[in-house]
């Protein structure tokens, strides 16, 4: 098996995988960082939500020798030490979370959401999230979490 | 401390630093030392003779450990999956009862219906293996639908169950019914189906089987709502261990919605797997396996009748109801048609006569079980819609018609004609308080405001009530239970005055290791920062039955209520001593125990600390130590309540409805956690109007299944739906402890109806008068092309 180097959470990682791994594949299993979940086997769900180069991605769609000279990060990378990313804590301050299963792409997803647009409508954020499913919250939360992490990044009360 | 931290405060999430920082802990991240892996090869047929199976090739290739197949399920003398519930025939007769092998043997009954198990030592090894297992089948006629299964010579699942009916029963008074009728001024009647669903939790199942044979023991890492009824039925019925050598641990799950109550045949083909390669045996569901391989929800066709007199007053009701059982029975299967439905059929209103017949008829299908809600949802979308084509046909107006049936605050306890008695409730407050906020009397000006926009508006409501806390031990048996239902806890304070407390209540969602917390937090006066919750591991826990049925505040919290009066009860013995006075003259509260009338005190910490360090201490009488384990059997089921209404916009031209507006207000009682209550009335109504409005599993009537992913079955995304104003109004139950009821249900119960009622509404004026659910923009754009051909001719 050939052998890869993917930069993961600002550390390089040396590992062997087929040419035919899934990027999620290699991150759950082989670097064990098990925060990423697979919730579908059709790119919809989006629970496998990581970061490339800053661009929210579904990293079941990407093989892992794709991914060999960007900027992975993954949910585990998002907090700064034990301070959570405004986001995580939007979205335990809004309980934006029941099973915290799709939590990891929704975070990953709507923190890029909310660095290109810092000041997202519900119907923007609702539309943003059409690749990410959440079956716990009926997404009411969620969507206030991104508002309210929206308002706290542009320097409002959060 | 108590009143910012205990019943009522919304607090924030314990749980939710662990899971926000990716740190969970579901099955899949489980990674045991020397990990093999197992791939199932399931039927794609719906009927079909298994005639071989060649595993040569699959054995020889790389990495596999082995295949196994329904023979060795037998050869190893594997119990069959056994079901939790018998329901009787009304002749008195049992219900048929089919075996489920664990592997099929002989005969595949399922599309998904496993096969055979490829174990090898990557999952990758073990997919390239599981395609080069030659199976031969020979393919028989199936048939996976209602009524088409119950037709003169349908296809029989089972050679057992002659018209593949499972049983034939009922409830309610026959001859009280007819006399209603006979008397009625005006009968409405109405044929309506309820759409079968996918539960869809966001995990897929996923089990790790690990048999160490140096002390003979099994550890099973499995999604499941209630690890201790796994361990039971893998012992009594399964796998044949007992529990004293078998451990379930349940850890993080990602939703479970029903889907994860039942024991499954992945759960024991694991840990035998591991007995038989000496490995331990991780299995994981895709999304597509889920499809095929998770029990559904629903799936009812019925006919209904309601009679009323010349006032609108409810006279009777009359039930027929088809329920697809798949082919196999699951473990809470025959409950949910039965005794969680057609117990429901008498809704919030006051009937004098109801009759219901269920007949529950087997399909080529997988499994038919407990869906959120379960039962309640299919009795409330009967009636709600039959209440409003009632007030449509008699033009008595829907809100008056139910304020005219609604069963009165005065009349509590009310027994129903089909076996329940509702402790309390207040429906007539729910039914204000949702109007308020849906802005009722504003309806006519947004309705105008739509028309002006080219889009027809509509509004629609449901009144609903619901019974769950399940379940009184001793009245679930005499209906054909066969566990009981009660809740366990244990309460253990610390030397330095910290909690652990030990729940048989499984949390997957809904948020016990914060309002469990909240409670100690409130009765004890301690931080929930020093409050852990422990779940979901037998090994840890004391035996309790999980969570399902709106069961853990109101049973599983009750049972905690009651360890922690014989922690307090226990501490005034201690403090007694300390303080040197009479424990009749001890009091405890805000933390303290207080000799009454007087500034003398001991806080609970100091109390706790003595019962560790019995120094100073009444040895003579009273134990060291401060713990205390409690069961909590509830008296009676719960009932929460309440209205729902939902305005819809259908844009004629495509027939897409958008859901503009809901506005809910429930009775659940005590409230814990407004935050987390809340979201569980969120999470439910997305899950109702999902089926309302976009779900549905299609099989043909062979028994194919043609929408098994995510491709073809719609979920609810979060652009088809508003944000939720959810209120409430709170009686509380009279007979637990704490007063809640359960919120977990609720969204999926009353909601369906509502949005039917709403697009119905909005399309009345062009003359359609019925719709199905899911009432997607196909079949609404059709209803309205229909409607205007109609007219036309
Ligand atoms: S697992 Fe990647 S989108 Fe579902
Ligand atoms: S929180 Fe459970 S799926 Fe979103």
């Amino acid at each position: 098996m050939p052998t890869i180097t993917l930069r993961v959470n600002r550390k390089n990682h040396t590992v062997e995988c087929a040419n035919s791994s899934l990027l999620v594949d290699v991150l759950r299993e082989q670097l064990r960082l098990t925060g990423t979940h697979v919730g579908c086997d059709t790119s919809q769900c989006g629970a496998c939500t990581v970061h490339v180069d800053g661009h929210s991605v579904k990293s079941c769609t990407m093989l892992a020798v794709e991914a060999q000279d960007a900027e992975i990060t993954t949910i585990e990378g998002l907090a700064d030490g034990n301070t959570l990313h405004p986001m995580q804590a939007a979205f335990q301050e809004c309980h934006g979370l029941q099973c915290g299963f799709c939590t990891s792409g929704m975070v990953m997803s709507t923190t890029e959401l909310v660095s290109r647009n810092p000041d997202p409508s519900e119907p923007e954020i609702r539309h943003w999230l059409e690749g990410n499913l959440c079956r716990c919250t009926g997404y009411h939360n969620i969507v206030r979490a991104v508002q309210t992490c929206a308002r706290g990044s542009r320097g409002g009360t959060p | 401390m108590s009143s910012a931290q205990g019943i009522g405060a919304s607090i924030k999430r314990k749980e939710d630093r662990r899971f926000l920082l990716g740190k969970g802990q579901y099955t899949d991240d489980i990674t045991l030392p020397d990990q093999s892996y197992a791939v199932l090869i399931r039927s794609p047929y719906a009927a079909a003779l298994i005639k071989k199976i060649d595993a040569a090739a699959a054995l020889a290739a790389p990495g596999v450990l082995a295949v196994l197949t329904g023979d060795d399920v037998a050869a190893d003398g594997l119990g069959g999956i056994p079901c939790g519930w018998a329901v009787k025939n009304k002749d008195g007769s049992n219900m048929v009862e089919p075996p489920h092998p664990g592997l099929a043997h002989g005969k595949a009954r399922h599309v998904g219906d496993p096969v055979a198990m490829v174990v090898a030592s990557s999952k990758a090894l073990a997919k390239a293996a599981a395609k080069l297992v030659d199976i031969d089948y020979d393919v028989l006629p199936g048939c996976g639908r209602l009524p088409e299964a119950t037709a003169e010579g349908a296809p029989l699942v089972w050679d057992q169950a002659p018209g593949n009916v499972c049983f034939d029963w009922h409830i309610g008074d026959a001859a009280l019914t007819d006399a209603a009728f006979a008397k009625a001024a005006h009968v409405v009647e109405l044929d309506l189906v309820n759409n079968r669903v996918a539960p869809n939790a966001m995990e897929p199942r996923a089990a790790n089987g690990h048999y160490a044979a140096a002390n003979d023991h099994y550890t099973l890492y499995t999604t499941s709502q209630n690890p201790h009824l796994t361990r039971l039925l893998l012992a009594a019925f399964t796998l044949h261990v007992s529990e004293h050598k078998l451990r379930v641990i349940a850890p993080d799950v990602g939703g479970g919605f029903g889907s994860k109550i039942f024991h499954y045949a992945e759960e024991l083909l694991v840990l035998w797997a591991s007995r038989r390669v000496g490995r331990p045996v991780k299995w994981t569901a895709d999304r597509s396996e889920a499809f095929i391989s998770d029990a559904h929800g629903r799936d009812h066709i019925s006919k209904a009748q309601l009679a009323m007199d010349k006032d609108g007053k409810f006279l009777g009701l009359r039930v027929h109801t088809l329920a697809n059982m798949g082919a196999y029975l699951s473990t809470f299967a025959p409950a949910v048609p039965t005794y969680l439905y057609a117990t429901l059929l008498s809704g919030p209103y006051d009937f004098p006569a109801i009759y219901a017949e269920v007949k529950a008829i087997f399909t080529n299908t997988v499994a038919v079980d407990a869906y959120r809600g379960a039962g309640r949802p299919e009795a409330t979308y009967l009636l709600e819609r039959l209440v409003e084509k009632a007030a449509r046909e008699t033009g008595i107006d829907r809100v008056e018609l139910r304020r005219r049936n609604l069963i009165q605050p005065s009349q509590f306890p009310y027994q129903t004609q089909v076996a329940l008695q509702y402790d309390i409730g207040d429906y007539q407050a729910t039914l204000d308080l949702a109007l308020a906020k849906i802005d009722y009397a504003g309806y006519a000006q947004r309705h105008a405001a739509s028309a002006a926009n080219g889009k027809l508006r509509g509004i629609g409501m449901s009144t609903y009530i619901e019974a769950c806390g399940i379940a009184p031990s001793a009245l679930v048996g005499a209906l054909g239970a066969r566990a009981g239902l009660y809740e366990a806890a244990n309460v253990r304070i610390h030397p330095t005055g910290s909690v652990t407390v030990f729940t048989g209540t499984h949390s997957h969602g809904q948020g016990h290791e914060t309002t469990f917390a909240q409670l100690i937090a409130d009765r004890l006066g301690v931080s929930t920062d020093n409050v852990e919750i422990v779940h979901g591991d037998t090994d840890r826990i004391p035996f309790g039955m999980g969570t399902y049925g709106s069961r853990s505040a109101s049973v599983g919290g009750s049972a905690i209520v009651k360890a922690l009066d014989k922690i307090v009860d226990k501490g005034k013995k201690i403090a007694a001593h300390l303080l040197e006075a009479s424990v009749a003259d001890i009091e405890f509260r805000d933390g303290a125990y207080r000799v009454v009338g007087t500034d003398r005190q001991k806080a609970f910490g100091e109390v706790a600390f003595a019962a560790y360090v019995p120094h100073n201490y009444p040895i003579d009488t009273v134990e060291p130590g401060l713990e205390e384990s409690a069961f909590y059997d509830p008296k009676n089921f719960t009932f929460p309540g309440g209205t729902h209404f939902v305005e819809v916009e259908i844009d004629p031209e495509t027939g897409v409805v958008e859901v503009v507006d809901v506005a809910i207000a429930d009775d659940v009682g005590v409230i814990i956690n407004p935050m987390i209550v809340d979201g569980q009335a969120h999470g439910g109504l997305a899950q109702g109007i999902g089926q309302a409005l976009y779900e549905e599993v299609q099989y043909d009537a062979d028994g194919q299944l043609s929408n098994g992913s995510y491709m073809t079955y719609c979920m609810p995304r979060a652009a088809d739906l508003p944000m939720f104003k959810v209120g409430n109004h709170v009686t509380a139950c009279t007979h637990n402890p704490l007063g809640v009821k359960g919120v977990g249900e609720v969204g999926a119960i009353g909601v369906p109806p509502a949005v039917i009622n709403a697009v119905l509404d909005a399309l009345a004026p062009l003359g359609v008068k019925d719709i199905s659910m899911p009432a997607t923009p196909e079949k609404v754009w059709r209803a309205i092309a229909a409607a205007k051909q109609g007219k036309g001719a």
